[in-house]
């Protein structure tokens, strides 16, 4: 029997995290192997796709909106749609991923071979994300296609819109891993998550609108509220990458834009960058406490 | 006693947290779990593998305990897998699944072997092969370190018999001493034909025997060591028909 030995491609180590980035690779193919062949995220990037594909050839058919078309118009026009299918996707897998494999006991399995907690953590994540920015650009991909082929106006503000919904994505992911890693079983964590997603889809909204027609809070705290949701993040950075009328941002934008400035998108980039780092930073702790199986 | 051992099976896997000091190879299994386990091959009571090919199983577990790829080759030969190279693993029976199992534990030759009842799910005559493949293993030079609750395995394969019961280690024996401490009572799971199942029951409890039919069909008669031949007789003096039996130390209730 042959016994011959790989030495580690690469070897990373950061304090509590001993990472091999070959087990990472391979994990993370697994994990991505494992969600592609999920119903239900096909089902989700499906519907983006076809949502986005009507919405760029809608977008292209009637007159621009605030001064918009093609690329731009196509943009505006997803947002909303965005903002329903970024946060159920990540949150969704994210959630499912962790869970998943510790109700079906390959977790522990995967755990009791010569491999360490970063090493399965990262690798899953890595795969989840793939997974998740996979289904999304199937939507952006065929729908900027679409507005290629028409010769549609500039790209830049299309590929700020991808930028900000991947961020959010990754964001809403992390939350997911959060949920994964406390849930014991699949269907509750997928439940939470659901949950987590009607909380900043509606009540996020609705909260905002109660607080300020209730307390009429300062223009400081308002946007404070909006920046703790990172579903208003990514509406304020995407709306303020259409660069169209300024009106449109709403009163709380506005005041963003008095307050940063220029800096104002890398601010909410950095925001949603922030809560997917915050996210997957708690997710990994409470996966690397001992006896959590 | 299987609780306690599989908290012991996962401590030394740096799977759970635990006082005291675990090493294997030289390596902590709590703080240096991963190069622990890179001398630690683990084979669970029934593992549950990821929707592939017992090929691509076989690499993947290759690539993460750093084996060669040769080697899966081998180990599908050694452990008659070949011919199900290509079939996914769900449509393995179970005993094809606790050898693929073992398979991947050797990947990268690990010296030890930890075995958490490893032939527990496994019907007689596949528990028979798996005990000679694991006895085969042994007589190469691997360190067995099993769980199990049958004396037959034990007196198989173990050198020495750690004895658990509630969290704490009653015993360090012989497997010959094991078999005189627990010689006391053993539970025999009787197979006789579906219309004497009645009778058997019936006859042995007049003979002043604990007995029971199980889920499966089977009547499952609890007597001592040295009255498991009496038991036979006595079936047969009363005209019931004993197919086939099996013996496995009777689990002890541990408020006695």
């Amino acid at each position: 029997m042959s016994s011959a030995v790989r030495k580690p491609r690469k070897l990373t180590q950061w304090g509590v995290f001993t990472m091999d980035l070959t087990f990472v690779w391979v994990i993370a193919w697994r994990e991505l192997r494992e969600a592609l062949r999920h119903k239900w995220l096909w089902f989700f990037a499906t519907g983006f796709a076809v949502l986005a594909l009507a919405l760029s050839q809608a977008g292209l058919a009637t007159a621009g909106y605030a001064g918009l078309g093609g690329f731009g118009r196509t943009a505006a026009s997803l947002i909303n749609v965005i903002l329903l299918f970024a946060p159920l996707i990540g949150l969704s897998v994210g959630a499912g991923t962790l869970a998943g494999d510790r109700e079906r006991g390959t977790l522990t399995y995967l755990m009791a071979q010569p491999v360490s907690r970063a090493d399965i953590f990262w690798g899953k994540a890595l795969g989840a994300a793939v997974a998740v920015a996979s289904a999304l650009a199937l939507g952006f991909g065929l729908a900027a296609l679409g507005l290629a082929a028409a010769r549609a106006g500039r790209a830049t503000v299309y590929l700020s819109l991808v930028v900000y919904t991947f961020l959010l994505a990754f964001a809403a992911l992390a939350m997911g891993f959060v949920i994964g890693t406390l849930a014991r079983k699949s269907a509750a964590a997928i439940g939470v998550a659901l949950v987590v997603w009607l909380v900043l889809v509606f009540a996020g909204d609705l909260g905002v609108m109660g607080v300020t027609v209730s307390l009429r809070p300062s223009p400081d705290a308002l946007l404070a509220m909006l920046l703790v949701n990172p579903l208003q993040v990514f509406k304020l950075g995407a709306v303020y990458g259409l660069r169209a009328t300024l009106d449109t941002l709403g009163v709380a934008g506005q005041y963003a834009v008095f307050r940063f400035g220029a800096a104002l998108p890398w601010l909410l980039a950095g925001l949603l960058a922030g809560w997917a780092i915050l996210c997957f930073g708690l997710a990994y702790a409470l996966f690397n406490r001992r006896g959590d199986l | 006693m299987h609780a306690v051992a599989a908290t012991l099976i996962k401590a030394i896997l740096g799977l759970v947290d635990y006082r005291g000091r675990i090493q294997v190879g030289g390596h902590d299994a709590r703080r240096d779990g991963k190069r622990a386990r890179r001398n630690i091959g683990y084979v669970p009571q029934e593992v549950i593998f990821y929707d592939w090919s017992v090929q691509a199983t076989m690499a993947f577990y290759a690539t993460l305990r750093r084996a060669d790829a040769g080697q899966i080759t081998a180990l599908l030969a050694q452990m008659g897998l070949d011919a199900h190279a290509h079939k996914p693993v769900p449509a393995l029976s179970g005993g094809l699944r606790q050898r693929l199992a073992l398979a991947v534990a050797l990947l990268g030759n690990p010296p030890v072997l930890l075995l958490d009842e490893p032939m527990a799910n496994l019907d007689a005559q596949v528990r028979t092969e798996y005990r000679t493949l694991l006895a085969e293993l042994h007589r190469q030079g691997k360190t067995l370190l099993f769980a199990t609750h049958r004396l037959e395995e034990v007196e198989a394969l173990a050198d020495r018999v750690l004895m658990l019961e509630q969290g704490e280690l009653r015993a360090v024996l012989t497997p010959a001493a094991l078999r005189a401490t627990l010689a006391g009572d053993v539970d025999m799971t009787l197979r006789v034909p579906a219309a004497q199942r009645s009778a058997a029951l019936a006859c042995l409890n007049e003979a002043g025997v604990s007995a029971h039919l199980n889920g499966r069909g089977t009547v499952v008669a609890r007597v001592g060591a040295d009255r498991k031949v009496h038991l036979l007789r006595t079936l047969s003096g009363s005209g019931v028909e004993v197919i086939d039996f099996e013996l496995e130390l009777a689990r002890r209730d541990p408020q006695a």
